[in-house]
């Protein structure tokens, strides 16, 4: 057994830190208070191959492994979330489903846009009535000689007002439940799709989650991603792979509150000595540093089984699972740390506590990571 | 009849070859020495890509991009070292390689630009790029000193460079009242100071692939210099004493009026008995 990364690793974590501290971390503060989308900073990582780091070489990715993409998503994260989900959504929740279950045509033409960040990607999956349980779509796809007919809406979708390309679900044949949805490509522009309403958020708040509206949309049927009625199985796969991206995030998030509140207890003096040497401070740091700890072995457990192609649908539950509650109790205890100054947006910490809550709720609840896993357990 | 034959002669835009030295050095601006040898102490130090050398590495892969030319890299260096050749790789080098061999070990700069110098005889180039210095020796010596071993013309302190796709460079170089243009014909040598450019990231595709490229190892036999000349034994320098400067004290800053700033300088200059 070994828990070290490859050499290729140690290099890519080396340019990703310093990418991240150096192009990310200066505008994670005003991408915030702005809820602005950081378009520049893509435009950057899709330079230097970020936006495609698992899609192979053939499809004009990096050739990367899931590994790599979960420490891209983690570094990024650490100073700046948004920046994290950007790429996260891009990458697990839109390229990957197209390069898990595309024609080569479909993949041929949207990977190498994708990958090379020409093209930013979405996913709709929620709607208004189908959260958690996403298999009441009423979104509909019907028929028409070559082409299909969508009509109805998607919320909080991120990426949405940014993206090129989005894959979406629709019911194919109401009678059927599950098995009558089915997955599409759309792409951006597409006479009858349109972009609603914007979303005012705690946190990531410079990711734009909007609605996205179907009128009488016409896709022609190559636009159809899978096997007709097999939606629902592409969407519960493609989150599987999601939850490790959305785990690494939450990870990063509590990383970057650690490192923050690591450097602000060594300075803040109280009772004439720096507030490091309370020893309560060093237990609180010692139980946030652990779980933080354990959550990066998750993380990259489960991206090494989904490398090896393995099964790895409960890893990565249990991944999504543990960091996101653990991003919410380290930024919770960081800000504590803190004190009244953690509590303003002069520090990170303040942020980075309101973007660790949505690490428990988007891409399955917890409650539904814990259903996940224990179905897995008595089955 | 006029049968006279006109020879033209179209000017071949052949590809420019370029080789950058690039140093490995501990990543610190607080060089530990270890007070009983001299020697610096590199243990739990990370090391990286010395600064200078990396804008030099950007400067080669700008003129990759903008007119096409074939970049190697050259370090010399313990077995670590390879490291820095690997991201080099992932930055967009063409070739790499690591000079290593006992014979080069302690090696001062004299030793070291000479093992350089005798690497780079077997190599064909049209520009060799130096770093001006190396963070942690900061002798600023090793370039010239190539320059000098294998005859060529050098330029140093470079901020910029053009090439006109022939056999001429045109050279913007840093100099303490302003800059000075320069034309030089290929081949020649130039040192490169760090603000010359903000070097590029390590491509992704370009990590994933970086080990499963071939950094060449060169000891001794590869190369073409003078034994006596290299390592130990050619190494002059004798380090008398090294030692941590002590620090400086924080300076007082006053924001005032030119009149009063005097007044204060000459004050104060007049307290330390510099002035009396
Ligand atoms: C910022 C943001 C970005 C998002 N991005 C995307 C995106 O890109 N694409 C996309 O498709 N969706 C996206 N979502 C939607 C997200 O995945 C859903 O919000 C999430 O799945 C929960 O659904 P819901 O909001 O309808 O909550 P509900 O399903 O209404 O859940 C409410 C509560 O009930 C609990 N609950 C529900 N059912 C059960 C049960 N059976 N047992 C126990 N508890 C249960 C939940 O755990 C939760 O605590 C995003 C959401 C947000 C806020
Ligand atoms: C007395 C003395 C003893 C030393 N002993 C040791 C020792 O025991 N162990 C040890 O590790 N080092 C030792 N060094 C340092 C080592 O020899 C340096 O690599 C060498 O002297 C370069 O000097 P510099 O760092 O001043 O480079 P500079 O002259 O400042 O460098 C200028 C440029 O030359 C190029 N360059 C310099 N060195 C290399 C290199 N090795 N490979 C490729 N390009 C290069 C780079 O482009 C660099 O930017 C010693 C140096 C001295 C002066």
């Amino acid at each position: 057994m070994d828990f070290s990364l490859t050499k290729e690793q140690v290099l890519f974590q080396q340019m990703i830190k310093d990418f991240a501290e150096r192009e990310v971390k200066p505008l994670a503060a005003e991408v915030d208070e702005q809820e602005r989308f950081p378009i520049e900073t893509v435009e950057k990582m899709a330079k230097i191959g970020i936006m495609g780091i698992p899609i192979p070489k053939q499809y004009g990715g990096a050739g990367g492994n899931n590994v790599m993409y979960s420490m891209a998503v983690e570094e990024l994260s650490a100073v700046c979330a948004t920046t994290g989900v950007i790429v996260s959504a891009h990458t697990s929740l839109c390229a990957a489903p197209i390069m898990e279950n595309g024609t080569e045509e479909q993949k041929q033409k949207y990977l190498p846009k994708l990958a090379s960040g020409e093209w930013i990607g979405a996913f709709g999956l929620t709607e208004p009535n189908a959260g958690t349980d996403a298999a009441g779509q009423q979104t509909t796809a019907i028929e028409d000689g070559d082409n299909y007919i969508i009509n109805g809406s998607k919320i909080f979708i991120t990426n949405a007002e940014y993206a090129h390309v989005y894959v979406i679900f629709a019911m194919t044949d109401k009678s059927k439940g599950t098995r009558g949805i089915s997955a599409f490509i759309i792409e951006k522009g597409t006479p009858g799709f349109s972009i609603g309403k914007k979303e005012k958020k705690m946190g990531i708040r410079g990711s734009a989650t909007c609605e996205l509206i179907f009128e009488n949309v016409v896709l022609p049927k190559e636009n159809l991603l899978g096997k007709l009625n097999k939606g629902f199985g592409i969407a519960m796969k493609t989150l599987d792979g999601g939850r490790i991206g959305i785990a690494a995030q939450a990870l990063g998030i509590a990383q970057g509150a650690i490192n923050e509140t690591v450097r602000y207890v060594k300075e803040r003096k109280q009772f004439g000595r720096p507030i490091s040497g309370f020893q309560n401070t060093q237990f609180q740091l010692a139980d946030m540093n652990t779980k933080t700890e354990a959550s990066r072995m998750l993380v990259r457990k489960a991206a090494n089984k989904k490398d090896q192609k393995v099964p790895y649908s409960v890893d990565a539950a249990m991944c999504k699972l543990y960091a996101a509650e653990t991003a919410m109790e380290v930024t919770n205890k960081a800000v504590q740390l803190h004190g009244g100054y953690g509590y303003t947006r002069e520090y990170p910490v303040e942020r980075m506590m309101r973007d660790a809550k949505i690490t428990e709720i988007y891409e399955g609840t917890s409650e539904v990571q814990r259903m996940v896993i224990s179905a897995n357990m008595l089955k | 009849m006029d049968t006279t034959c006109r020879v033209l002669t179209i000017p071949i835009k052949k590809e420019m070859k370029i080789v950058v030295c690039i140093k490995q050095v501990p990543d610190t601006t607080e060089i530990k020495i270890d007070p009983k040898t001299g020697t610096l102490i590199r243990d739990g130090v990370p090391s990286i890509m010395n600064p200078d050398d990396k804008s030099g590495l950007e400067m080669a892969l700008q003129l990759k991009d903008e007119q096409g030319a074939h970049v190697t890299v050259i370090t010399m260096g313990p077995p670590q070292a390879d490291l820095i050749l690997r991201e080099a790789f992932a930055m967009g080098v063409d070739r790499a390689i690591h000079l290593t061999d006992r014979k080069f070990a302690g090696a001062d700069t004299l030793a070291t630009s000479h093992a350089l110098a005798g690497a780079l005889r077997k190599i064909e180039f049209d520009l060799l790029i130096t770093g001006r210095q190396a963070i942690d020796g900061d002798t600023a010596q090793v370039g010239p000193q190539i320059a000098e071993h294998l005859d060529l013309p050098q330029v140093s302190y470079l901020e910029d460079l053009k090439f006109d796709g022939d056999k001429t460079f045109t050279m913007k170089r840093h100099i303490e009242e302003g800059y000075q243009m320069l034309e030089v014909e290929a081949p020649c040598v130039v040192t490169v100071l760090s603000s010359a450019n903000t070097p590029r990231y390590m491509n992704v595709g370009g990590i994933v692939d970086a080990y499963q490229k071939e950094v060449e190892v060169w000891g001794f036999n590869e190369i073409e210099v003078d034994e006596k000349n290299l390592g130990l034994k050619g190494s002059p320098t004798s380090v008398h004493k090294a030692f941590a400067r002590g620090l400086k004290p924080a300076g007082e800053l006053y924001e005032v009026e030119t009149d009063e700033a005097v007044g204060i300088i000459i004050k104060k200059l007049k307290e330390k008995f510099i002035l009396n």
